[in-house]
């Protein structure tokens, strides 16, 4: 079988960073694939990045190094990056461009697909509402997580992301009778390590072979993590809308990802905007994140768990203020709690789930969760204008009130917040926590629940439990 | 509209959205051009000898240089036409419902879909008398497009006066009839049909512009009573992420007390415009008593969606406004959100390799930006009515950092600034307006309104305001000592403050009847907190303690009137007041 493509060039004009330009193409596409053999034999794979006037300009995927300008063989290929999908895919391991990396032979997919997808048309998407619990009370009771979010974990490093996201793995599922899942997993520029706490707790959990792994370590190429979410998010694609599968996406991290884009958009000597990032940005990241929801008609759907760690904790970083752009809603981890050993360190006020509100409620999870949820977060507001106070003036001078509320402040996050890694709350075991919790607080002081939700769970609890 | 086969060019590079043909120089400035064997739509940004630049409206990948240019000899211009209510399209006016149809769960490049549906027959009804002479912008028949709104169709504004010579009967009529025959000043003769194309770019006329003299009622009591916006004026919503711009939008969309909404979904969420799709069917307009969507023309460019098409997503929106406030409608413009269409002109700027100002954004942005803001306004129209656009634009500043351009510019070219604040955001107080950063300069413009038909509201207003500034300053104070530490006096500030903050500012839009709040209820609700505030403050000057203030058995019913008092039932504050004063009187009894 003759190889694809057309015409083998020898020769390079010039080799920078990840890109090379080419000189005396014809009949080459914006955006094709690049098949390069180095002048050691090896074979990488690339894009053309811009194309005109006879030359072209190809980012490298597996990186330059050992390029040569005169002993370069290129080919283009004539189609886009394309990857295989196959549900034969779960339970393997694969590198960023879809290529398998666990031994075993390559796949012949059910169809091949480009990794960059097409935007989904907004009029046929379904709007997510059904709740998934997640065992998490932080989660499940503050910032519900529905099926079809696209929900991020704002890090920093040393934090417990990874625990927390293995953890949501683990024990994500529906009220409401379970149904075909699958994970797939997108690793960009982190340590092997980080990979094989995943691998060990899919094993463990037994779920391993619902999972796909796309793999592009610390130390492959930064070039191939561009492609490794498009990968994992091409065949998350496949198996939700085609095979009608729920799909958990974890992609960790994604600020790996971002700086593998500054590299390229440096490279190409273009103009920067905030922190040397490009300033297509957003619109970069919003063609991964917008790859998640459920659509019209379609069984499966594709929640989406980005991760990433927020540079210096700042979460006014470009790469977490553009993903909250984009996002619905973030989980933030807080330093300060992690310290104290508090896990999950949940931060209780920036952390926020968009979708939280339809997802939850009556017939959903249960009637007064909406306004217990407002209350907790109104009352921990508050415990935080109290903890600032008592620092400037000393505990022993707050009013009494005052003082109610820091042990409420307390018990919320030693109590509430604080869970073992395998501890699996129901909802139901999280709102009564939460109604526990209210307790501590005198009834006029919770002006966010209706009269008859404070007669039926406030009033009947606090006479028959004596205090 | 098909392509002139004459004008065709040759691409000879591709960056991304940004291309470049050769043979195209007798193509205009800011042409429409179709690219490559799937025809993309693209539009001629520079010219420069036989080399035309053109942005495309859709993804670039494959194309190949060599590959044919045509020039369609037509500036990018939206059809206009009944059939637009209801409707959710993308940034050029490609209806999304029927590019489904064809291309399935996602969009294809290359989809050509008309705009407006040719097969639906729509009750012509005609208006103008034979024989008449009609100038632009004068109305000769009409089609009741939805049971709320009346589509008056014009002569288009660029013909002139016609003497109208046929004019067809009524009946049911498709997108092709030809609806009448009139001649124009030069003596020819023109056919009037249903629907005409406008040029996205260029402002439709008005005879002259009006003095803005009545607040676009919104139904958002932080913004009606505090910060008002005019009819036809410009609000700006800039924001962090997570402090509620799009919920805002969203309640505006729902609640304004406009006749039509133009909403410009632009570079945002997919999921949000699903939100809007299945929500608005189902509420029910509190003053016609129909569907929100009746009166409601959606565009989503999302932030998947091609770059290019986002940047002019925003004057395809305005165009559709400026249509039917020629018909004499008073429209809302929200656009979500102008700093990713601003983001948008960077990108392309940034790919025709411009010299960047600020951040990497063009010089010309503020240009843009003004020239989009002053589309905005209540004008005459050439048919002789007063209409408007209002428009309400989303800012998203990147760190939440209002000192960032988009941020700057904006707030020169709008009048009135609905600040998001993080701190209001974090503790769910929704809509999270803080009162310290926002304005209205349309204060004085509006306040004569007030005065005719509540008199009472802008004093309520004054002494709301004054309560919130005092007690931003004393909070400085009370977080160094401590709350106890003040007097009485002050800390009835504070309390008071809180009570503003919780009873009538913070608003919730999931509650059946919290989420929309009438004229009536609201200057209601402010007196019944300016009488509040003022009798606490008589009390404590005559001996009386906080303490026994904020023991007023009254105090829940007010604490919870938002949502225990539904609109129409809004004369029950008045009961409400003079429970308020009775329970001061009784203090004021034990004092004494």
């Amino acid at each position: 079988m003759p190889p694809p493509g057309g015409l083998e060039y020898c020769g390079l004009r010039k080799v920078d960073g990840p890109l090379f330009v080419i000189e005396g193409v014809r009949d080459v596409g914006f955006a094709e694939l690049v098949e390069i053999t180095a002048p050691d034999g090896g074979v990488r794979l690339g894009q053309v990045l811009e194309v005109g006037r006879g030359a072209a300009l190809v980012q490298v995927f597996s990186g330059t190094s050992g390029l040569s300008n005169t002993h370069t063989r290129v080919r283009f290929l004539g189609t886009g990056l394309q990857i295989p999908v196959s549900t034969e895919m779960l339970g393997r391991v694969f590198d960023g461009l879809g290529r398998p990396k666990d031994g075993l032979p390559p796949l012949l997919g059910e169809e091949l697909r480009d990794v960059n997808g097409l935007p989904l048309n907004p009029c046929l998407r379904e709007y997510p509402r059904d709740f998934i619990q997640t065992g998490i009370t932080a989660v499940d009771l503050m910032n519900s997580l529905v099926r079809g979010q696209k929900l991020p974990i704002f890090s920093g490093n040393g934090l417990p992301h990874n625990r927390i996201a293995a953890q949501i793995a683990r024990q994500a599922r529906l009220l409401r009778g379970d149904l075909r899942f699958a994970i797939v997993f997108a690793a960009m520029g982190v340590k092997y390590d980080v990979a094989r706490f995943f691998i060990d707790s899919f094993e463990r959990s037994g779920v391993i072979g619902n999972v796909a792994l796309f793999l592009s370590l610390a130390d492959d190429p930064s070039v191939e993590r561009l492609v490794t979410p498009r990968s994992a998010l091409t065949l998350a694609e496949y198996l939700a809308f085609e095979k009608g599968m729920h799909v958990l996406v974890i992609l960790t991290d994604m600020t790996n990802y971002c700086e593998a884009l500054r590299e390229i958009a440096t490279a190409r000597g273009e103009i920067p905007s905030r922190k040397g990032y490009p300033g297509y940005l957003y619109s970069d990241l919003a063609s991964i994140y917008e790859r998640a929801g459920r659509m019209e008609g379609r069984e499966g759907s594709i929640t989406q768990m980005p991760i990433l760690t927020m540079p210096s904790d700042d979460i006014s970083h470009p790469v977490p203020d553009l993903t909250g752009f984009i996002t619905e809603g973030q989980i933030v981890l807080d330093r300060d709690m992690h310290q104290r050993g508090i896990y999950p360190p949940v931060a209780g006020l920036p952390s926020l789930s968009r979708l939280m509100k339809d997802g939850i409620g009556k017939e959903r999870t249960r009637a007064d969760h909406p306004h217990l949820a407002a209350q907790l977060f109104a009352a921990y507001a508050k415990v935080k204008d109290i903890r600032a106070l008592a620092a400037v003036i000393g505990e022993e001078e707050l009013s009494p009130l005052d003082k109610l509320y820091l042990q409420f402040g307390d018990a919320f996050e030693r109590r509430l917040v604080t869970q073992g890694e395998e501890d699996d709350r129901s909802i139901t075991q999280s709102l009564d926590l939460g109604w526990e919790l209210l307790r501590m607080l005198p009834r006029g002081e919770l002006y966010r629940l209706t009269e008859e939700e404070l007669k039926e769970r406030y009033d009947t609890a606090a006479k028959s439990e004596p205090t | 509209m098909n392509p002139q086969p004459d004008i065709r060019g040759r691409l000879v590079r591709i960056n991304g959205p940004i291309v470049e043909a050769e043979g195209l120089g007798a193509a205009g400035m800011l042409d429409v051009v179709e690219v490559g064997a799937l025809r993309l739509i693209g539009e001629v940004i520079r010219l420069l000898g036989d080399v035309a630049t053109i942005q495309v409206y859709e993804n670039t990948g494959g194309l190949k240089p060599g590959d044919p240019v045509f020039a369609t000899g037509r500036p990018l211009s939206v059809e206009l036409g009944p059939g637009l209510l209801g409707s959710i399209f993308d940034g050029i006016q490609r209806p999304l419902p029927a590019i489904a149809k064809h291309s399935g769960l996602y969009i294809n490049r290359g989809e050509k879909t008309e705009p407006l549906d040719r097969s639906r027959a729509w009750p012509f009804q005609p208006v103008a008398a034979l024989g008449s002479r009609l100038g632009p912008g004068r109305v000769f028949g009409t089609v009741r497009e939805t049971p709320s709104i009346e589509h008056r169709l014009m002569i288009p504004p660029d013909w002139g006066e016609v003497e109208v010579l046929e004019l067809a009967p009524a009946g049911d009529c498709t997108l092709a009839a030809v609806l009448g025959r009139v001649r124009d000043e030069a003596g020819s003769e023109r056919e009037l049909r249903m629907s005409g194309l406008w040029p996205v770019r260029r402002p439709r006329p008005a005879a002259g512009r009006l003095a803005m003299t009545r607040p676009l009622l919104t139904g958002l009591r932080v913004i009606d009573a505090l910060f008002p916006l005019a009819r036809g004026g410009t609000a700006a919503i800039p924001g962090g992420f997570g402090t509620g711009k799009t919920m805002t939008q969203h309640a505006l969309a729902k609640w304004s007390e406009a006749d039509i909404i133009v909403y410009i979904g632009c570079g945002e969420r997919g999921n949000e415009m699903t939100e809007v799709l299945r929500e608005f069917p189902e509420i029910i307009d509190p003053r016609t008593g129909r569907s929100l969507m009746e009166r409601t023309v959606l565009i989503a460019n999302t932030s998947n969606m091609p770059v290019a098409a986002r940047e002019v997503s925003i004057y395809t929106g305005i165009t559709i406004a400026e249509y039917y406030r020629d018909m004499g409608y008073h429209v809302a413009v929200m656009a979500d959100s102008t700093s990713r269409w601003a983001e948008a002109l960077r990108e392309l700027s940034g790919r025709l390799e411009e010299m960047p100002a600020d951040e990497g954004f063009p010089a010309y942005l503020p240009t843009r930006l003004a020239e989009f803001y002053e589309r905005a306004g209540a004008v005459r129209t050439l048919g002789g009515a007063e209409a408007s656009i209002s428009v309400i634009g989303a800012v998203s500043p990147p760190g939440g950092d209002f000192s960032e351009p988009v941020t700057q510019h904006t707030s020169r070219f709008i009048r009135c600034f609905w600040a998001l604040d993080r701190d209001l955001a974090n503790a769910r107080h929704y809509p999270a307006i803080g009162w310290l950063g926002s304005y209205s300069e349309y204060l004085p413009d509006i306040a004569p309104w007030w005065a005719e038909r509540a008199p009472e509201w802008k004093p309520c207003r004054d002494a709301l305001m004054d309560v919130l500034q005092q007690e931003v300053k004393l909070q400085r104070i009370a977080k160094l000592v401590g709350p106890d530490a003040l007097p009485d006096s002050q800390r009835l500030i504070l309390f008071t403050a809180d009570l503003i903050k919780n009873a009538f500012l913070q608003q919730n839009s999931f509650d059946d009847i919290d989420m929309y709040c009438s004229p009536e209820k609201l200057t209601g609700m402010m007196q019944i907190l300016e009488l509040f505030h003022r009798r606490a403050r008589e009390l404590l000057q005559r001996g009386g303690t906080l303490a026994a203030v904020r023991e007023l058995p009254c105090l829940e019913a007010v604490l919870r009137m938002k949502h225990a008092i539904p609109n129409p039932e809004a004369a029950k504050l008045d009961a409400l007041r003079r429970r308020v004063d009775a329970d001061f009187d009784e203090l004021d009894r034990r004092v004494a």
